[in-house]
């Protein structure tokens, strides 16, 4: 494995950061429809303070994912989200792209 | 997901070996399933395809969803022959996010010098690939155009069915080269996966630029492999 795995990979980003004692949340594109920007199963990682790492979007939609994702850690429920194309009647957020992606956010532990 | 289970498959995915963790979307129950592990029922069979796709997915079984999040290893590179072009090599390889090691037992080649922050061995491949086996996503590349050096990787590679094996070389060297495996008993089928004359052919023809063509098909191997294994049934 080359040095990016470690430091960059967002699961192994999770393993440290848990090891550090901070709370994890782990979201995972789960289904992607049209021109997504990311496939599926990748994965943006949030702790505690809102920090994260990797990506489940173009950077579109990852705001939403991590206020979820921070409600998750209190609640300790997994939730699915449900995102599609950028729509002031139907979507807080969305993605410009077009595409639509479902997003899974579960607490780590 | 359970922090046990995420050190498992963490430790796994260092190991390079291929993994895939299931979700249970109805309660959120998860685990780790390795390939040629066996999983009975309709369950196993969509495990089973998504190892050969490599494409992560939900899928449904016996009335209950599951996401199957498929993690294989990521692609690597061996270069046998610290030469010109696996300096070369060894640049595009990082770039492109490809690992790579080069092995030659020349030590007159492999120095720490001319390889500056590579993964460099300088011993014979029999020796190296015993405690490095190869694999299947690996990407073999022998260039001493030495048969002493060359012939013995690149047999195991066609062994190990690494996704791309290539020999440098002319045509008149690799038609000997193809003459010496087959008497060594390689069968003539796998003789042809080896790519030679090596890189595709966009008449590169310095040393860096024949590492552009060397690159450029390793990731046309990998990138249609893939292709071709999601067209599967």
């Amino acid at each position: 494995m080359g040095d990016g795995f470690e430091t960059l990979d967002p699961l192994m980003v999770a393993e440290r950061w848990m090891d550090e004692g901070r709370d994890v949340a782990i979201a995972t594109v789960m289904e992607t429809w049209g021109s997504a920007p990311r496939p599926t199963g990748s994965h943006l990682v949030i702790d505690g303070e809102g920090n994260f790492h990797g990506s489940v979007s173009g950077g579109c939609v990852e705001g939403a994912v991590i206020t979820e994702a921070l409600d998750a850690i209190v609640s300790g429920e997994p939730k699915m989200l449900e995102f599609g194309v950028a729509d002031e009647t139907a979507w807080r957020v969305g993605l410009s792209c077009g595409g639509r992606i479902r997003v899974y956010v579960e607490p780590l532990g | 997901m359970d922090p046990i289970l995420l050190r498992r498959l963490n430790a796994e995915r260092r190991a390079r070996r291929a993994v895939i963790h299931v979700t249970e979307l109805e309660g959120g129950r998860d685990r780790i399933v390795r390939e040629g592990d066996t999983v009975a029922g309709p369950l196993g069979s969509a495990i089973d395809a998504a190892f050969l796709s490599g494409k992560s997915g939900l899928v449904e079984a016996e009335g209950r969803h599951f996401f199957l999040n498929v993690h294989l290893p990521p692609a690597r590179i061996v270069v046998i022959g610290a030469v010109h072009i696996s300096q070369a090599l060894a640049v595009v390889a990082k770039v492109s996010g490809y690992d790579l090691s080069v092995i030659d037992p020349r030590t007159a080649f492999a120095t720490e010098e001319r390889f500056a922050g590579v993964d460099l061995v300088a011993d014979w491949p029999e020796d190296v690939l015993k405690v490095r086996p190869l694999d299947r996503y690996t990407a073999l590349v022998a260039v001493t155009h030495d048969p002493k050096i060359d012939d013995f990787p690149l047999r195991q590679a066609l062994e190990s069915g690494c996704f791309y094996v290539g020999a440098l070389g002319s045509r008149k060297t690799h038609a000997r080269r193809m003459e010496r495996l087959l008497a060594a008993g390689v069968p003539q089928a796998m003789l042809e996966r080896i790519s030679a004359p090596i890189g595709l052919d966009i008449g590169a023809a310095s040393p860096a630029e024949i590492a552009v063509a060397i690159m450029a098909e390793i990731i046309q191997a990998f990138r249609r492999r893939n292709l071709r294994a999601e067209e599967r049934p």
